[in-house]
């Protein structure tokens, strides 16, 4: 009895209460989440910059601070805050080490692995024109074989100096890196893959090549721009 | 005052043991599977869903009386999604490597159909402070129920419990087991060590009637 009297008013709910409830739920649930996004601000901010600064001092590990840089489109470079890039451009970070002299240069690139898109950041030194060193920043490998290329110290070797020189007219990458299958390396732009782990090991190639091919020659004629720290 | 306590005390209970959202209603399986590779990861999904389910259980509870019936589910929705950003913003300010791990499976917890089953089965009929700790006991039991699958994955999986190595170098980790199908493994042996646990309590049940 109860119950029908109840269906019966709810059923003539007048549409102006309807838009009440639903902005004073709004309104309730607007201001909870704007409450949350201030209060975590700062927290998140940090967070990210560390987790980029750590992920940067892995593949530099000379490195202390770091500075966001991006590579424009239509050649040379500039430096940016927390703010958008622009459209087309590429976004790099010099690091320097504790005397401000620049240590190197660390990129993010991305290539389809197995899974899904393997997205590492490499760390590049100007003096060697080489890779000096590989973090992930992103995967979904399998794990125990896709993910071997952040433990595999015979994979991780490759990158300890890989060539990444530029060609005479600094258009393109003297020699393409490569990765080649496990065993057959014989020169130094290529990289040696995990036997069994063949496809992430080419994605980290990938992701290396396309990446500097884009960037390097962008930024190594300018590079006097990034020696001092700003 | 005493008799309120233990209804209390059965209604957080309740979502424990009784009506566990995982082994008894099987309910929220997709996180249930997909984020129980490691025990820290199952924790803290475990927390965030028990935490958006006391929160919005309990504005569902206080908006009850003005809620009309035509919109109520799009007020529940709003009020749980409010709730999942604002901790999808808390575990970010915490940590973005637990906020990478759980991926996509914070978002995805405004259609999980464990806060949303509560919202309108308990929390739309009762008053606040039993809401919440009804909601309490159900985060609870979903935390259990994750809890008991990552710790059992991230042992056999990865030779680890709360990222301390258990067996030293030697262990050869079992990997399926951190694997979509591990999961499967370790929930189908869980709903089995149920299964028999309440079968043997029936017997036993009929034993002593019979006795009787």
């Amino acid at each position: 009895m109860n119950a029908d009297l109840h269906q019966l008013a709810a059923q003539s709910t007048p549409t102006a209460a309807m838009i009440k409830t639903l902005g004073l739920v709004s309104a309730i649930c607007g201001l909870i989440i704007v409450g949350a996004y201030q209060l975590t601000f700062d927290a998140v901010a940090d967070n990210k910059r560390i987790a980029t600064e750590r992920a940067v001092f892995k593949v530099l590990p000379a490195a202390k601070s770091i500075a966001e840089f991006v590579a424009l489109p239509a050649g040379g470079m500039e430096k940016i805050g927390t703010g958008e890039t622009p459209a087309g451009a590429v976004k790099f970070f010099a690091a320097y080490d504790g005397d401000g002299k620049l240590a190197g240069i660390a990129a993010e690139g991305g290539a389809k692995g197995y899974a899904d898109t393997v997205r590492i950041m490499f760390g590049y030194q100007p003096e060697c024109q080489c890779v000096v060193g590989i973090g992930v920043v992103s995967m979904r490998e399998t794990p125990g074989i896709g993910d071997k290329i952040l433990t595999d110290k015979d994979f991780l070797a490759n990158f300890t100096e890989l060539d990444a020189k530029l060609n005479a007219e600094l258009k393109a990458l003297a020699n393409e890196v490569k990765t080649v299958k496990h065993g057959s390396k014989t020169n130094p732009w290529q990289i040696d893959a995990i036997s069994g782990a063949t496809i992430t090991s080419r994605a980290v190639g990938k992701a290396i090549n396309d990446s500097a091919q884009v960037l390097l020659p962008k930024i190594v004629p300018a590079l006097e721009q990034l020696k001092a720290k700003s | 005052m005493n008799v309120t306590t233990t209804r209390g005390w059965d209604e957080f209970m309740e979502g424990i043991w009784k009506q566990n959202p995982t082994f008894v209603m099987i309910l929220g399986m997709c996180p249930t599977l997909a984020v129980t590779v490691s025990a820290v990861n199952a924790l803290s999904m475990g927390i965030s869903t028990a935490l958006v389910l006391i929160a919005s259980c309990g504005l569902v509870s206080m908006m009850r009386n003005v809620t009309p019936k035509e919109v109520r589910i799009a007020v529940y929705i709003v009020i749980i999604a409010t709730f999942v950003t604002a901790v999808d913003y808390a575990i970010q300010a915490i940590s973005l490597a637990l906020y990478d791990a759980l991926g996509a499976f914070i978002q995805l917890i405004v259609v999980n159909c464990i806060i949303l089953g509560r919202a309108e089965a308990h929390a739309a009929k009762n008053p606040p402070i039993p809401a919440m700790v009804n909601a309490a006991g159900m985060g609870a039991g979903f935390t259990i129920g994750l809890l008991s699958l990552g710790v059992v994955r991230e042992i056999l999986g990865a030779g680890t419990l709360f990222g301390v190595s258990l067996f030293g170098a030697s262990f050869q980790p079992w990997v399926i087991m951190v694997l979509p199908p591990g999961g499967f493994f370790v929930l189908g042996s869980w709903l089995l060590f149920f299964a028999w646990l309440e079968r043997r309590k029936q017997r036993k049940l009929a034993e002593t009637a019979e006795n009787v």
